[in-house]
């Protein structure tokens, strides 16, 4: 065995425990449980978003993962329209979105929202109509593709919702713009109550609530008073309050400083991709989106890269982690060590990566890779 | 044979630190009475403030530089900025300033944020570059952050709607965005920059970030041999974790700028080290660049090692600032000189020397 592939053994069976830990909690906030009762011969359906760009390659490579690990999955693939949708103002139509409301998990690939006026971005559509209010992001470096930062490992929490992200802009006059922050006490407390959750379930020791109170009191102050109210209900979790610039500085210095992070919408959005940037990027980054009803979708963050579209070229990466997420989220956490261990093991030998990574591997030979380290 | 050594040592360091200085042919020519000492208002602040403050009035003292100060006490608790202090700082036009502490939640509003909003200090200033000696996670960085300072995010306009709903405005106006990015521009041009990269999230804040992008985009056409580029917030902090040499001079307004000087100062070496300031059309504030409220754990001030290098940097801008060019120079030189040496280092930079220890080896290595 390589040196490389046994740290990435040891790191990933660390991992492994903390999670597998996981599946004796009876809370169902964040778990469809009627799923957990799935044998492996009765198939999951699951809605698939290919995307676009390099989405239905990456795709792709999910499926055959997937199957390779026998994980029996009925993949419901969903296309979006190619008109906007009257009933949701988007190219996402109301049957993309029936969907993943009738399935309750899915797996999205890149959407890149066509330019024009008139209608709503894809994601946006999403987070609206199925009230995705928390985006999760686990960030740790991958044993043997080095960065400047080996050590790595901790989740941001974003409440996706509101905030910033209202939507509500004015002309007061000219040359006078408002933009409006709204910031509720139910979306708070709710993503708030997400991270603790997620935090104990996850056998994680600290939350940090990162704000910007000193200068919005009001509006941060009552995103950390939801905070400061779940973390009484969760002594045996670290809590403490971090100011947003404070926090970027002490992520660039020592990330190992934090643990488990909770956000209003645009400071998670920025620290999200920040701490991405620490171990390498979106390409290789997960996320999982959760909304009210148990739904979960999970989905790559980052663009669909048309340029090397139908080239064979591209990083599936980030959409296999995801997919990984959203099988644990199904409690399939066999299958998910599994494929994350294949994945990571994958990475870690250096053979085959794909040019993002400094390697010269195609798609298929980097996912028959992983289909062989299973 | 060890004195030999020694002073061979000491050449060698001059000729690696200090040529810049020795190979200046052109003489900065005062006009007469320019060397009269100039008055500068100081706050020595909360915290660690006094302390970094009055390593600064040391080494000016011990240089002989031609600048006296007036101290005027001021504490983040206080209601409002004492009587006379923005008097004292309207006739003097340059101010030195420790942080102040800021109460979160308290109802009580910022006093950093007021005095820039007083004295229309529109442009704050951040310096993140790496130190030569001092190790840290990249190279090659050498950042301008010009951060718009009166509006937007620190508008100050929230309230609550009905109970459990919060809203705050954030303002951003043509006249603002235009003389921050106007600022910037001269900024690098005036200083030798390359490229201007304006940092917003108009995908999202279409309107408002818009009107900030439309203003940069209208002075970027004024200056052709400087590059112009745009970059939404989230991924301009991911670049910069990943490949911060790709900027030069940022500018943004107000919360964004705030979040990318920490991580700009953050990557570089610490906030601890990063020298920077408030500008308007009339008056300067120098303070510490990044953080610049912050006033230090209270161990830190117990323990009296407070990191000066960023103030004491600042101050090297303000004697640039006041036409003072070779007192800058000299302070400058020193203050890199005790860094690459290595031996007097406080905690932030993993060492565990006091201030007044980074303090007295800045004044012996003054030329």
């Amino acid at each position: 065995m390589t040196m490389a592939a046994f740290i990435a053994r040891r790191l990933i069976g660390n991992r492994s425990s903390q999670i597998l830990g996981t599946s004796s909690s009876s809370s169902g906030a964040f778990i469809s449980v009627s799923r957990a009762f799935f044998s492996s011969t009765t198939p999951i359906k699951a809605t698939l978003f290919p995307g676009d760009g390099i989405g239905p390659e990456i795709a792709e490579s999910v499926k055959q993962v997937f199957t390779a690990a026998d994980v029996n999955m009925d993949w419901d693939e969903q296309f979006v329209g190619t008109e906007v949708d009257p009933r949701t103002n988007s190219f996402l139509t109301w049957e993309n979105l029936e969907s993943v409301r009738k399935n309750k998990v899915g797996l999205k690939g890149p959407m890149a929202t066509p330019i024009g006026k008139g209608h709503r971005s894809l994601n946006l559509t999403l987070r609206k109509e199925l009230n995705l209010y928390a985006n999760v992001r686990p960030c740790y470096s991958l044993p043997g593709y080095k960065t400047r930062y080996d050590d790595v490992d901790l989740i941001t929490i974003r409440e996706n919702t509101e905030g910033e992200y209202s939507g509500l802009e004015h002309q007061v006059v000219k040359g006078v713009v408002e933009s409006l922050k709204i910031i509720t006490r139910k979306a708070s407390m709710r993503v708030a109550e997400y991270a603790f959750l997620y935090a104990k379930t996850h056998g994680r020791k600290k939350v940090s609530a990162i704000h910007k109170a000193n200068i919005m009191q009001k509006t941060d102050g009552l995103f950390l008073q939801c905070c400061d109210e779940v973390a009484k209900k969760y002594p045996e979790i670290y809590y403490e309050k971090v100011v947003i610039d404070n926090c970027c500085m002490m992520l660039v210095k020592n990330p190992a400083l934090f643990d488990v992070l909770v956000m209003p919408n645009l400071y998670g959005d920025i620290i999200s991709d920040l701490c991405a940037g620490l171990v390498g990027g979106l390409g290789l980054t997960p996320s999982m989106n959760i909304g009210e009803d148990g739904i979960a979708l999970a989905e790559a963050v980052h663009g669909s890269a048309p340029d090397i579209a139908g080239k064979n070229l591209a990083n599936p990466t980030a959409l296999l982690l995801s997919g990984v997420m959203m099988l644990r989220h199904l409690k399939l956490n066999k299958q998910a060590e599994q494929i994350h261990s294949a994945i990571i093991n994958t990475i870690a030998e250096g053979k085959y990566r794909t040019a993002d990574l400094g390697g010269t591997s195609t798609t298929t030979d980097f996912t028959k890779a992983i289909c062989d380290h299973l | 044979m060890s004195r030999q050594s020694l002073s061979l040592l000491k050449n060698l360091r001059s000729i690696a630190t200090g040529s810049k200085i020795q190979t200046r042919s052109v003489t900065y020519m005062p006009r007469p009475g320019d060397g009269k000492p100039r008055p500068v208002t100081l706050i020595p602040g909360d915290g660690v403030g006094p302390l970094v403050t009055n390593a600064v009035e040391q080494v000016m003292e011990a240089m002989h530089a031609p600048v006296y100060f007036e101290p005027f006490e001021v504490h983040g608790d206080m209601k409002s900025l004492p009587a006379g202090l923005l008097e004292s700082i309207k006739k003097n036009k340059v101010c030195l300033k420790g942080g102040l502490k800021t109460p979160v939640g308290g109802g009580v509003s910022s006093l950093n944020v007021n005095l820039r909003k007083e004295l229309d200090l529109f442009a704050s200033l951040v310096n993140c570059f790496n130190l030569p000696g001092l190790a840290s996670r990249h190279e090659n960085v050498d950042i301008v952050v010009i951060r718009e300072n009166t509006e937007g995010e620190y508008a100050g306009l929230e309230h609550e709607v009905v109970p459990g709903v919060v809203e705050s405005l954030k303002v951003i106006t043509k006249f603002c965005s235009e003389r921050i990015a106007k600022y910037a521009f001269e900024y690098a041009y005036l200083n030798n920059r390359k490229k201007v990269t304006a940092v917003h999230k108009a995908n999202i804040m279409k309107l408002a970030d818009g009107l900030f992008l439309e203003s940069c985009q209208e002075v970027a056409k004024k200056y052709p041999s400087i590059a112009y580029n745009e970059i939404i917030v989230d991924n301009c902090c991911m670049q910069l974790v990943a490949r911060p040499e790709q900027f030069d001079v940022m500018v943004t307004p107000n919360l964004y700028g705030n979040l990318v000087a920490n991580t700009a100062a953050g990557i570089a070496g610490g906030t601890g080290v990063m020298p920077g300031g408030n500008v308007g059309a009339e008056y300067a504030v120098f303070e510490q660049g990044a953080s610049a409220g912050n006033v230090g754990k209270d161990t830190t001030e117990e323990q009296k090692n407070a990191n000066p290098v960023a103030l004491l940097l600042s101050s090297a801008m303000m004697l640039r600032h006041l036409q003072f060019p070779s007192f800058a120079d000299r302070l400058e030189t020193a203050v890199k000189r005790v860094i690459s040496e290595g031996k007097c280092r406080t905690e932030d930079l993993g060492g565990n020397s006091t201030t007044q220890e980074v303090v007295d080896a800045v004044i012996a290595n003054l030329d």
